[in-house]
């Protein structure tokens, strides 16, 4: 098959998206953008493509009731191959690091690694690979450092420089090899393993491709292959609701606000400045305030009845902002509803600047798979423009970006042609 | 490597800046009078017939931003109180005042004989001299200019502004001076503004042409400086101007673009119209944003502030104490909100150009207010879209190279999708 890469190389995270030549997308890859914006690119690259492999397993699969189930069963197992690869690489790149450092550390960071395999190779977990691990580490690190009276810090820091370095590694994934030990293991059905065959002899060429976000101008692409994310987010969301007119984007450190034509064109937008308050990385601070995993965060907030009144979106003051309230006597659900309430007020600021809503309103964006934010955000939509207007919300749209880059490779390459 | 092109304009631009440094340096050595003014509704041709030497505060901030000085005057004078959203000039300014006022080319600044607030629009001078004057301890005297509320200088407004003159500000320069107002002196300075102010307007309107000329933002910084401060009404000025318009109108005949920081601007990909101030401290860096894209900017409304010279106003030597009145009441800072934007929509349509730029500056609370209105405003009636960049005028802390560049570039981006579409 021919396909079109379009990379959103984001602040949080890196979003890879291939259309085949009908425009229809076969794989959709998603990594940290931790490390570095080359390494970002060709893990999601590489995880598109391994994503692109289960699609075009699913098409050979013979029509059968279950396969539906078994292509769910083989990301399933490509996901645990991935994670389990990864974490025995990490291990080793510890492991090296620590020998360095005497013996009492390299038993500390082996016995780290003993108590990380449970969460961290749970391939239907919502929390990514380095999110898991990371946070498995934190507290595993303290019984390891503890049994050999060594500083939290060191054992922790000995993972933490094995996690960057990995992170920086390219060929974290490598869909093709982990394919046939899935289809060599015996566990794998026999249709599968004929249809995981098929998928591996069909070539899938790059045949076009475009760069968007904050990163793009490092993507080793030309500059007509880069394009600005308002551009790619706009058609993206066009792409998925044709009807969009307003797009509201709420990503890692920016917030954006789009108005498009009928034809998906930008007429005009409005960004958050200098301040990445109300953004993601705010709803990622608050959790790790909280102690709670960032996906927890909507359905805690969801238990409110009473959601506190809180105007500030700073970062930086969450903390004091809801450590005082707790303090204070008022319930967590309600602080972290008013801390929800407080992001999408500033988004319905922003909309106006930007010519305020008109039907359809698109929410996209990382922001938008927490469905509290998406509850307020429609109530204060039909509080300030009526009850008019549909809101679109897919659990996709974290890809809008990367959706609309690469809908730019597939109509410039055809331009070409 | 860029060549680096000086013309014949600019040598001579840099040297009348040094003349003036060195004027500005040994003023009080050589028996003269300093008095420090602002460039909006600034009385230039009145001081220079007293022999005064005008400094410029705002402009000494800014020069002390495009030469990366004005953030440790801005520390100082948030060290002495002043808040991080207070005016970066006032904190620059405040700030040099406080760290023994280093001029330009290092060259000391003297301490004011006298403060000349004219309050041209903006609310800030009221305090901003107030702090100078508790710094240096001089008489502070105010010309306080009516604000085009309804958006016309009516016959009153002109008269409030000429009796001021009149009765306070004359008297008071020749109290300081020791000298006689000499009207005829006045009338010669008048003479030569309007002859330079001529040929600023051929400049400025140059842009019309396609490809345009000049940058009118970015370039035209440079060439309004001379008139919006210490040099509007002197033979110099007025050899400054003709020499550039000659310049300038050969570069229209050959059909060049502008000298942009990285050379000749190859192809002009977008013309704008620009309102705000540009970015000081990182002038040159907001400039190659722009000439990468191939952004001309063909109007802009900064040029404004220190005179509105295309609408028709040109100083007048028969109406010598009218004409400045009438200038004070006529520069852009002065004029209400649907004013500027009547004034933006004029130069969209006339200069022909593809979308607005604003830049909101963080600390001018003054012009800050309404622009989003002018931009929707602008918008909706030329149907070219508008973009918003932010950062400041001294303060460095305030400029986000990459927060700028994803939006102007997805701006223009936008604009070429729109075009091809159509």
């Amino acid at each position: 098959v021919r396909v079109y890469l379009g990379i959103d190389l984001g602040s949080t995270t890196t979003k890879a998206v291939l259309l085949d030549e009908s425009g229809t997308i076969v794989g959709r890859g998603l990594t940290n953008t931790r490390a570095n914006f080359e390494a970002a690119s060709s893990a999601a690259r590489a995880a598109a493509l391994a994503d692109a492999r289960l699609t075009l397993v699913s098409h050979t699969l013979p029509n059968a009731l279950d396969g539906p189930h078994q292509v769910a069963y083989l990301r399933r197992e490509l996901e645990r191959s991935s994670r389990r690869h990864r974490l025995s690489r990490l291990r080793e790149r510890a492991h090296a690091l620590a020998e360095k450092d005497g013996p009492a550390l390299e038993r500390a960071t082996d016995a780290l690694f003993v108590t990380l395999s449970g969460p961290t190779l749970d391939a239907e977990a919502e929390v990514s690979f380095q999110d898991a691990v990371l946070s498995a580490a934190a507290e595993a690190a303290e019984f390891a450092s503890a049994s050999e009276s060594l500083p939290y810090e060191t054992v922790m820091g000995v993972f933490e420089r094995a996690l960057v370095v990995d992170e920086a590694d390219p060929t974290q994934i490598a869909p093709e090899w982990m394919l046939e030990e899935i289809r060599g293991a015996a566990a794998t059905p026999l249709a599968l393993r004929e249809a995981i065959g098929q998928a591996l002899a069909e070539p899938i060429a790059i045949v076009g491709l475009s760069g968007t976000g904050y990163g793009r101008h490092r993507l080793p692409f030309a500059k007509s292959e880069i394009r600005s994310e308002i551009l790619c987010h706009g058609l993206g969301a066009h792409l998925s609701f044709p009807q969009t007119r307003t797009i509201l984007d709420i990503g890692g450190q920016d917030i954006k606000a789009i108005q498009l034509d009928a034809e998906g064109l930008v007429t005009s937008f409005q960004m958050n400045d200098r301040c990445a308050a109300g953004c993601g990385r705010y709803l990622g601070y608050v959790a790790e305030e909280l102690g709670v995993g960032i996906t927890e965060l909507g359905p805690l907030a969801g238990c409110s009845s009473c959601p506190s009144r809180i105007n500030s979106t700073c970062t930086v003051f969450a903390g004091a902002e809801i450590r005082e309230r707790l303090a204070l006597g008022e319930k967590r659900e309600d602080v972290v509803a008013g801390l929800h309430r407080a992001i999408v007020l500033r988004a319905i600021g922003l909309l106006a600047r930007s010519g305020g809503v008109h039907d359809q309103l698109t929410f996209s964006g990382g922001v938008a798979r927490n469905e509290t934010v998406v509850r307020m955000l429609r109530h204060e939509i039909v509080r300030h423009y009526g009850t008019d207007i549909t809101l679109n919300v897919s659990r996709d749209s974290i890809f809008g970006g990367a959706i609309g880059a690469a809908t730019f490779a597939r109509t410039e390459s055809r331009t070409a042609c | 490597m860029n060549l680096v092109q000086k013309d014949d304009a600019m040598v001579r631009q840099k040297a009348m800046a040094a003349t003036l440094a060195a004027r500005q340096e040994h003023a009080h050595a050589e028996g003269k009078k300093v008095v420090y003014t602002f460039v909006p509704g600034n009385l230039t041709e009145l001081l220079l017939s007293f022999d005064i030497v005008p400094v410029y505060p705002e402009v000494e901030a800014l020069r002390s931003g495009m030469r990366k000085a004005s953030d440790g005057y801005i520390r100082a004078a948030e060290q002495a109180g002043h808040s991080e959203d207070v005016c970066s000039y006032v904190k620059c300014d405040v700030g040099m005042g406080l760290s023994g006022d280093v001029g330009e080319g290092e060259g000391k600044l003297p301490p004011p004989d006298l403060l000349l607030l004219s309050s041209t629009g903006c609310a800030t001078f009221f305090k901003w001299f107030e702090s100078l004057r508790r710094i240096y301890g001089s008489e502070c005297s105010m010309l306080q200019v009516p604000y085009q509320a309804d958006g016309v200088i009516t016959a009153d407004m002109r008269q409030y502004v000429v009796d001021q003159l009149r009765n306070q500000v004359i008297p008071t320069l020749e109290r300081v001076t020791g000298q006689k107002y000499d009207e005829d002196r006045l009338r010669e300075h008048l003479r030569r503004s309007r002859e330079a102010e001529d040929h600023l307007v051929a400049v400025l309107q140059s842009a019309k042409q396609h490809p345009s000329p000049i940058d009118a933002w970015f370039g035209a910084v440079y060439y309004v400086g001379p008139i919006f401060t210490a040099w509007r009404g002197t033979q110099e000025a007025v050899d400054y101007y003709a020499c550039l318009r000659r310049e300038v109108e050969d570069r229209a005949q050959k059909k060049l673009g502008p000298i942009t920081p990285d050379g000749p601007l190859v192809e002009e990909k977008f013309r704008l119209v620009v309102e705000g101030t540009p970015c000081w401290t990182n002038f040159r860096e907001l400039w190659q944003m722009f000439a990468a894209e191939g952004a001309v900017v063909v109007a802009s409304t900064y040029t404004k502030v220190g005179g509105l010279y295309d609408t028709g106003f040109r100083h007048d030597p028969d109406r010598p104490l009218e004409s400045l009145a009438e200038y004070c009441l006529g520069c852009y800072t002065n004029l209400s909100l649907p004013q500027r934007l009547d004034l933006l929509e004029r130069y969209v349509r006339e200069y022909d150009a593809c979308g607005v730029v604003v830049h909101s500056v963080k600390s001018c609370k003054a012009f800050g207010a309404g622009q989003v209105l002018l931009l929707r405003e602008i918008e909706r009636r030329t149907g070219r879209p508008g973009c918003m960049i932010e950062s400041d005028l001294v303060d460095s802390r305030y400029f986000s190279n990459a927060q700028i560049r994803n939006r102007l570039e997805s701006f223009l981006q936008a604009v070429s999708m729109r075009r091809k579409a159509s």
